[in-house]
């Protein structure tokens, strides 16, 4: 066991996973720089720049990865990744099933999201629903160091591919460099999940398989659902609703898809109230998502839903209003009696 | 070269120095934590800026990347409203939904757009509206030399070509493409690259405003003859790296302390058992070792293309002189109210903005 900070855990698991596998190499924007200690490690064949092309670099991943090689493409923001949607929505997901089965995809995607840090409608979106709605897709997002290593690392060794999603606002990386977190005069203390920027790491590393939800908090009067920050703003409005005395479970997704079924179901049969907690937009996503498994295995709990309504505003207080914080999440559990 | 027919140094130079106290105003707020997100001045941009836009009359629409804030000065933003929004108040230009890498300007028209290469697509976008609407009326897309790689820039161009329309493509080359170096990742010549699209091509240097003046000149003048689009190479330098608190300028301001941040970990990384061989290593150094010099190198040699200082010389001492003070007065006054309305701001979040 040791503690690392999240960006620093998603490295070391992809560091463990490039020693452990040549075929392992990574490319993108800037990743000599950001990734640097990688850079060292393993030389600059095996991680690379690339031009602010991401359509063709990010095409670029599935052709090498269809060649023999498992690359982990670095899409610096998820929001980039719409100039490149193509190389999800019409290869990446459809050239297995072009082949027969015959021609797996062994691609990660890497790429930040997410907000609470100030930087706008399109630095700060997480379109993991959109992403998980394409067949042979699996699109994952932690919110802890030891669920980053471990899901990186499960990521690099599936055949399948996986959009490791990094939250923004839990990287040290990212908001660093992102977020000027080096200026004295801003604290983002107060938005930061402690638990989520830093934490225990088992070691030695192991992949954590995908599509497991982890429960966080046990409760037995609503189930709250999330993932990624979202995840923590549900332990804040837990506390919260307790003081209330309303107990409420925490069931972390970390895989939007693969989805856990089976713990929705099991917490939504138990506690008979659900709210999904979704930094994703309400339409066409998870929410809506979770809802219809349910209702399809004929399971249908008070339901509710916290999620991101439109443009993410750019000014603090407008952009924490619009994304799903533990007031949002209090005053809607509050609504379901 | 000496200075070119209906080129007035005066209001160039005005033109600059409003865009460099504005931009320092604006990091300045940025550095006392006023302004959320990232910044990206365009310190160093403004004899391109200034260049073309004398060009530009009351209507002509300009497409922007995330260097904005210049360009609509340039054409009359309202000072205070525009602070305010890259301040994130309700009270700015966009009421607070933008920020400053969407600053949007539709009495220009002008938009802004933080995803590269964007602007190309959608200056041609603004050109067909043109075409059919307002006739003489051209679009210009100001873009970086890094965004040339971007697909939808290079399609953009080819377009704009077979369409015929009234477009000014200004590629403002500071030689960087985030933090990496540009030549490093990119294949071919950029101005050969435009030429071979068609499009028809001057090349100047960007911290010479009288320069960039006449060429922009005759590309527009073209463009809006209804003889095709242009594209204007302008070298320049980003003093303040990509965004304030890049890590490379870091590394310049500090290079002791930045080292001692980053050595560490990078030997650690180095000498772990399982990873490459020696040569992986050298070369790993020398990738690191080679940006850092060349960004020293850079720095060092461009810091000299400064366009405000270049512009100064065109004039007498007395006229430049009236200049900065009318307009340091204005970008004060505009900055003092912005920040009255912000008030004290050490951290974002729910209560980190105004109203």
């Amino acid at each position: 066991m040791t503690v690392m900070k999240y960006g620093q855990a998603i490295d070391a698991a992809l560091g463990e996973a490039m020693a452990r596998d040549d075929r392992v190499v990574t490319w993108g924007e800037d990743v000599r720089l950001i990734h640097r200690d990688l850079l060292a490690r393993f030389g600059p064949d095996r991680v690379s720049d690339t031009s602010i092309s991401e359509s063709a670099f990010l095409y670029a991943g599935v052709g090498a990865a269809m060649g023999g090689l498992r690359p982990v493409v670095e899409i610096m923001l998820i929001d980039f990744l719409a100039v490149a949607w193509s190389a999800i929505a019409n290869a990446a997901s459809k050239y297995r099933d072009f082949s027969g089965g015959s021609w797996e995809v062994p691609l990660v995607v890497r790429a930040g999201c997410g907000g609470w840090y100030g930087d706008g409608g399109q630095h700060e979106q997480t379109l993991w629903g959109q992403l998980s709605a394409y067949p042979n897709i699996n699109v994952v997002c932690p919110s802890t160091p030891a669920d980053a290593a471990g899901l990186m690392l499960a990521a690099v060794e599936s055949d399948e591919v996986v959009v490791f999603l990094e939250h923004q606002l839990l990287s040290e990386q990212w908001m660093d460099y992102l977020a000027g977190g080096r200026r004295p005069t801003v604290s983002f203390a107060h938005l930061v999940p402690p638990d989520g920027a830093e934490g225990d790491v088992p070691l030695p590393l192991e992949p954590l398989p995908l599509g497991r939800a982890a429960l966080r908090r046990q409760g037995s009067d609503v189930v709250l659902v999330s993932l990624g920050v979202g995840a923590h703003r549900c332990l804040e409005a837990a506390q919260v609703l307790a003081e209330s005395g309303i107990e409420a479970s925490v069931l972390d997704l970390r895989s939007v898809y693969p989805l856990d079924t089976d713990a929705l179901l099991d917490q939504a049969r138990g506690t008979g109230r659900l709210v999904v907690v979704d930094e994703d937009y309400v339409r066409g996503g998870l929410s809506g998502e979770i809802a219809a498994r349910l209702l399809e295995a004929g399971v249908a709990p008070k339901y509710a839903r916290v999620a991101v309504e439109g443009t993410i505003p750019f000014a603090p207080h407008l952009e924490y209003a619009a994304l799903p914080n533990a007031e949002r999440i209090v005053t809607a559990v509050k609504a379901l009696e | 070269m000496g200075v070119p027919p209906g080129f007035d140094a005066a209001s160039a130079y005005r033109a600059m120095v409003r865009m460099r106290l504005t931009e320092e105003a604006l990091v300045q707020a940025w550095a006392d934590g006023l302004v959320p997100g990232e910044y990206h001045s365009g310190i160093g941009e403004e004899g391109i800026n200034a260049g073309v836009l004398a060009h530009l009359d009351g209507r002509d629409s300009m497409a922007l990347d995330h260097r904005n804030t210049s360009p609509l000065i340039g054409r009359g933003t309202d000072l205070t409203s525009l602070m305010l929004e890259v301040m994130g108040s309700e009270d700015g230009l966009n009421r607070g939904r933008a920020g400053h890498m969407h600053l949007m300007d539709p009495g220009i028209p002008a938009t802004a757009d933080g995803i590269v290469g964007s602007s190309g697509p959608l200056a041609v976008g603004q050109a067909i509206a043109n075409g059919r609407l307002h006739p003489g009326r051209i679009a210009v897309a100001f873009h970086g030399e890094g965004a040339m790689n971007q697909g939808m820039l290079m399609e953009s161009y080819s377009m704009a070509v077979a369409w015929n329309l009234p477009v000014l493509f200004v590629c403002k080359d500071n030689k960087w493409s985030i933090t990496t170096y540009s030549a490093e990742v990119t294949g071919g010549d950029l101005v050969e690259r435009a030429r071979s699209f068609g499009l028809a091509v001057e090349k100047v240097g960007g911290d010479r405003v009288e320069d960039v003046h006449r060429a922009a000149g005759r590309l527009i003048a073209r463009a809006r003859r209804g003889r095709g689009p242009g594209f204007l190479h302008a070298g320049c330098h980003r003093p303040g790296g990509h965004f304030e608190g890049d890590p490379i300028v870091r590394l310049l301001r500090n290079p002791r302390g930045q080292a001692e941040e980053w050595g560490p970990p990078l030997i650690q990384s180095a000498r772990t058992k399982s990873g490459g061989n020696r040569s992986d290593h050298v070369a790993a150094v020398t990738v690191l070792t080679k940006r850092g010099a060349r960004a020293a190198r850079d720095y060092a040699v461009r810091a000299r293309m400064d366009p405000v200082r270049h512009g100064r010389r065109l004039l007498e001492p007395s006229a430049a002189e009236r200049i900065e003070a009318t307009e340091r007065l204005e970008v004060e006054q505009a900055m003092t109210e912005a920040r009255a309305a912000i008030g004290p701001r050490a951290t974002f979040g729910a209560t980190g903005g105004t109203r």
